[in-house]
C-alpha cells in the first residue's frame, strides 16, 4: 500500500462525508465532485486508464452539473427550517454502520482466498484503450447495443417527465 | 496488507457512506448522490477485481465497470428529471412532505 493510495482514499472518502454530511445542497454538490474526483484517481491508480477517464467525464463532466442543475432549478440551496436529515435518522446510521460491518468483516476474513499475491504487487495488465475498443466492438457488441438502447430510452424519458405540464397540455 | 484488501474496505466505507446518506437526508436530490456514492463504490470494486484478478487481459471486469456507469448516468438523469417534475408539482423536494402518489 503506498502512500499515494493513502492519500486518495483519504480524499474520496471525505468528499462522500461531507457529500452526506454538509448542510448546503451545493456544497454537498462540490464536494460530490471531490469524491468522483478521488475515485477516478483511484482507477488510475489501479492502471484502469480509460474507466479513470471515462469516470472523470462522465461523473465529473455530467452527473455532477446535472445535480448542480436540479439544485438550482429546485431551489434546494435553502436549509430547510426542521434540519437536513430525516426525523429519526438513527435507524439510518445504525443500517449503513451495520452493512459495513459486515462488509469490512467479510473483506479482512477472506485475505486468504482473495486473487493476487500477498505481498508482491501483481503483474502490470497490459491493455491499451485499442484493445477495450475491440472488446466493445467485439466480444462485448451486445451489452453496448443494450446500454445505447437504454440511454436513448432514458434521454426522451428524462425530458418528457421533466417538460412542462403546459406544453404537454398543447 | 493485500492491496486488493485496501480498495475494497475503501469501497465498502464509501458504499456505507452513500448508504447511510440516501438513508437519513431528506432532500430528494442527496438521496440521489448517495445512491450515485454506492454505484461508485460497487465500480471501484469492479475495478479492483479486474486489476488483481487472474486473468485481466479478458477486460470481464473492466466492461463491467464501463457498463455500470453508463447505466448509472442514465439513472442520474431519470432521478432528477423526477426530482425537478415533483418540484413543479409539489414546490418542495422534501421526501417527507411526498406522502400521495397522485399529482
Amino acid at each position: 500500500m503506498s502512500v499515494v493510495f493513502y492519500f486518495v482514499a483519504g480524499l474520496s472518502v471525505a468528499g462522500a462525508l461531507a457529500a452526506v454530511l454538509l448542510k448546503n445542497t451545493v456544497h454537498c454538490a462540490l464536494a460530490l465532485t471531490l469524491a468522483f474526483a478521488g475515485l477516478a484517481l483511484l482507477f488510475l491508480e489501479l492502471d484502469a486508464q480509460f474507466a479513470g477517464f471515462a469516470q472523470i467525464l462522465i461523473y465529473i463532466g455530467a452527473v455532477a452539473i446535472l445535480v448542480v442543475f436540479a439544485i438550482l432549478l429546485t431551489r434546494g440551496s435553502e436549509t430547510p427550517k426542521d434540519g437536513v436529515f430525516s426525523r429519526n435518522p438513527l435507524v439510518g446510521l445504525v443500517t449503513a454502520a451495520g452493512i459495513f460491518a459486515v462488509l469490512g468483516w467479510a473483506v479482512l476474513h477472506s485475505t486468504s482466498v482473495l486473487p493476487g499475491p500477498g505481498g508482491t504487487p501483481a503483474a502490470k495488465p497490459n491493455v491499451t484503450v485499442m484493445d477495450i475498443g475491440n472488446a466493445l466492438m467485439g466480444r462485448y457488441v451486445l451489452p453496448l447495443e443494450i446500454v445505447a438502447l437504454l440511454l436513448t430510452a432514458a434521454l426522451i424519458g428524462a425530458v418528457i417527465v421533466a417538460m412542462h405540464e403546459k406544453e404537454r397540455a398543447r | 496488507m493485500n492491496p486488493l484488501t485496501g480498495y475494497l474496505l475503501v469501497a465498502a466505507l464509501l458504499f456505507a457512506i452513500g448508504l447511510a446518506g440516501a438513508l437519513t437526508r431528506r432532500n430528494a436530490i442527496l438521496v440521489l448522490i448517495g445512491i450515485e456514492l454506492m454505484l461508485n463504490a460497487a465500480n471501484l470494486n469492479l475495478i479492483a477485481f479486474w486489476r488483481y484478478g487472474p486473468h485481466p487481459e479478458a477486460l470481464t471486469g473492466m466492461m463491467f465497470a464501463i457498463f455500470s456507469i453508463a447505466v448509472a448516468a442514465a439513472e442520474a438523469a431519470v432521478g432528477l428529471g423526477l426530482v425537478i417534475s415533483i418540484h413543479r408539482h409539489t414546490h418542495t423536494t422534501d421526501l417527507d412532505a411526498m406522502n400521495r402518489m397522485k399529482g
